[in-house]
């Protein structure tokens, strides 16, 4: 069985505005998939339902065989905590927390905060020499590399990174990314939106979607990607 | 370890924001200051004010009861016991007896002059008092004037024969000074206690006895009535007219002050309230985040009225400090006399501070955990 199981999923907004329209995707254990499009395609909506964050209003979801649809606000917010890692393009690091608490963080609404564990994962992603900075002392790439090991710290089923290296540059970009490859190769399931064509041809496989549907579907880093133009 | 995280989680919330939390620290430490201040103030006020009354003289006076026109000293001694605890300004002895002057009969008392320096502060002497076991006599400014008609200041320095009457012995007394009451003591001559009960061979007894004591309406009336069953030679009655106004005077100040606090309190919780909303606000990406990351809306509002609460109580406790040093400075300027640091008033004003915290979060928190957790994603 896949571990995330779309079919015919739907999003319409106050009964008239279609987001999503009966997308169906299938994403195993250890897959690496790319969600491509251009503004206001459905990927943050797509993204947002992934994520448990929003309930999609058609269509069935199953995430680690648990279906999305039919459970409520606040078991949405426990699969989320149990079963998803997320990486933000803006880092979204607490700013009063220092790396390490941020790590921690996760933790705690989770189960129980280990220091110990919070320095492995910060070892992970190369950090363990700035767990005491807080996010205004680190820099752009640091804070995103932060933001992976807290993502990682309760061992999730799935990685949700959202545009994880739109705010970086060239250098930090491909840190972040040889990170991501790692993991994959460690059998981590990933699943990452982007613009960028870069990015997605990292991917396995990547999807693209416009207009809330889903219009190509590309496989094994397909080198074509490169002229796939997002605006 | 998760309380402890909490608990860090909470602290640096605070202290690592400091510029933004400030505002929030000064607001509540403002409203602690006032509330201390003003509780202090309540408290002490009627105290100090009691005895800026006791200026006024006597508010309680003891006379014989029944027909008696005299009761023995002894009685006195009694109403010490009674009134151990209370705040005692004086009691002043007085036994009066018509005497003759230089040859004119004239109203003399015989008195404790200590004691009423003390209840009858208000008694002006122009020279000095007598001082006790002397043969020494103080003149009333009115009778000065008929003593020595031209000069009433001369008599000073000055001896009198002093005798209860024909025929009985002529004893020298020194003038040591003249009194201004305002009142009817202008007209009487007063020396000592001992001396005047000798003259008219009434020893050890006492015709009235005025009392001052820092207490007013609801406590001098148990007094009077404690006194009155315990020692029935005596007929204690309080001095309405001191006693009346003292208590008007007590209960309008603190019911203004009551006032002033409870509108302070409610201030504060309306400045604490727009504080923590702008906190709030400021932070819906924070909380989306924590959301995201899978806080329940649990964790939220105990995060945020954690906060609060923390907040309430470093503003409380910086604020009955600062409070006690604006009742001690009221105090200092106003009475002339410092006050006690209250432990009970801090332990007040601190938890006062936690709970109008508390109650200010409530509704910044329901704004908290509408938060949806989707717009950290996106930059939106």
């Amino acid at each position: 069985m896949a571990l995330l199981e779309l079919k015919d999923v739907s999003m319409v907004y106050n009964g008239k505005v279609k987001a999503l329209d009966k997308i169906n995707l299938s994403v195993e254990k250890g897959d690496w998939l790319a969600i491509m499009g251009p503004s206001g395609s459905g990927k943050t909506t797509l993204m947002n339902i992934i994520g448990c964050m929003d309930h999609a209003t058609g269509g069935e979801i199953i995430l680690d065989g648990i279906s999305l649809a039919d459970v409520d606000k606040q078991k949405l917010t426990e699969i989320r905590r149990e079963k998803i890692g997320m990486v933000f393009q803006q880092f979204h690091l607490v700013p009063y927390l220092t790396a390490m608490e941020n790590v921690m963080v996760a933790q705690y609404y989770h189960s129980i905060p280990d220091t110990d564990e919070a320095k492995a994962a910060l070892k992970r992603v190369g950090l363990e020499d700035r767990a005491g900075h807080l996010p205004s002392q680190l820099s752009g790439g640091e804070q995103q590399r932060v933001c992976i090991a807290r993502a990682l710290i309760n061992y999730p089923v799935l990685i949700l990174a959202d545009e994880p290296t739109g705010n970086l540059d060239e250098t930090n970009q491909n840190l972040v990314m040889k990170i991501f490859h790692e993991l994959h190769e460690e059998g981590h399931t990933i699943i990452t939106v982007t613009h960028s064509a870069e990015v997605g041809k990292e991917a396995e496989r990547c999807v693209i979607i416009e207009h809330g549907k889903i219009k190509k579907v590309y496989e094994n880093h397909h080198e074509n990607l490169e002229g796939y133009f997002v605006p | 370890m998760k309380l402890k995280f909490f608990l860090r989680m909470i602290f640096y919330s605070l202290f690592r924001r400091r510029l933004r939390m400030l505002v929030a620290l000064i607001a509540v430490a403002v409203g602690a200051t006032i509330i201390s201040g003003m509780v202090t103030v309540y408290r002490e006020v009627p105290q100090q004010l009691g005895r800026e009354f006791r200026a006024y003289g006597a508010n309680l006076l003891l006379i014989p009861a029944g027909d008696a026109s005299t009761f023995s000293a002894e009685n006195l001694t009694k109403v010490n016991e009674i009134l151990k605890g209370n705040e005692v300004i004086g009691i002043a002895p007085f036994l009066y007896e018509r005497l003759e002057i230089n040859k004119q009969y004239i109203l003399t008392g015989g008195t404790d002059f200590d004691e009423v320096q003390k209840v009858s502060p208000y008694w002006h002497v122009e020279g000095r008092y007598p001082v006790k076991g002397e043969r020494e006599v103080l003149i009333g400014a009115q009778l000065a004037k008929i003593l020595s008609p031209y000069e009433p200041a001369e008599i000073i320095g000055q001896e009198v024969t002093i005798s209860a009457g024909e025929g009985t012995a002529m004893r020298k007394y020194l003038v040591t000074g003249i009194v201004s009451t305002g009142g009817k003591e202008e007209e009487f001559a007063f020396t000592n206690l001992d001396e005047l009960q000798n003259i008219s061979g009434k020893e050890g007894e006492i015709g009235i006895a005025q009392l001052s004591i820092v207490a007013e309406g609801e406590n001098l009336k148990s007094i009077e009535e404690s006194i009155s069953r315990a020692v029935p030679a005596l007929q204690p009655q309080t001095v309405q007219q001191i006693a009346n106004s003292e208590f008007n005077v007590l209960n309008k100040l603190q019911v203004l002050v009551l006032l002033v606090t409870a509108i302070v309190l409610i201030l504060t919780l309306i400045c604490v309230t727009t504080t923590m909303m702008a906190v709030v606000t400021e932070r819906r990406k924070e909380i989306g985040l924590k959301k995201a990351l899978g806080a329940s809306d649990s964790n939220i509002v105990r995060e945020f009225l954690g906060e609060g609460c923390l907040l309430g109580a470093f503003g409380g406790l910086l604020g009955s400090g600062l409070g006690y040093l604006f009742a001690e400075s009221v105090s200092v300027q106003v009475f002339g006399r410092g006050i006690y640091f209250s432990v009970s008033i801090a332990i007040l004003a601190v938890v006062l501070s936690i709970l109008v915290t508390g109650a200010a979060s409530l509704i910044p928190v329901r704004i908290a955990v509408n938060v949806d957790p989707a717009i950290v994603l996106r930059g939106e």
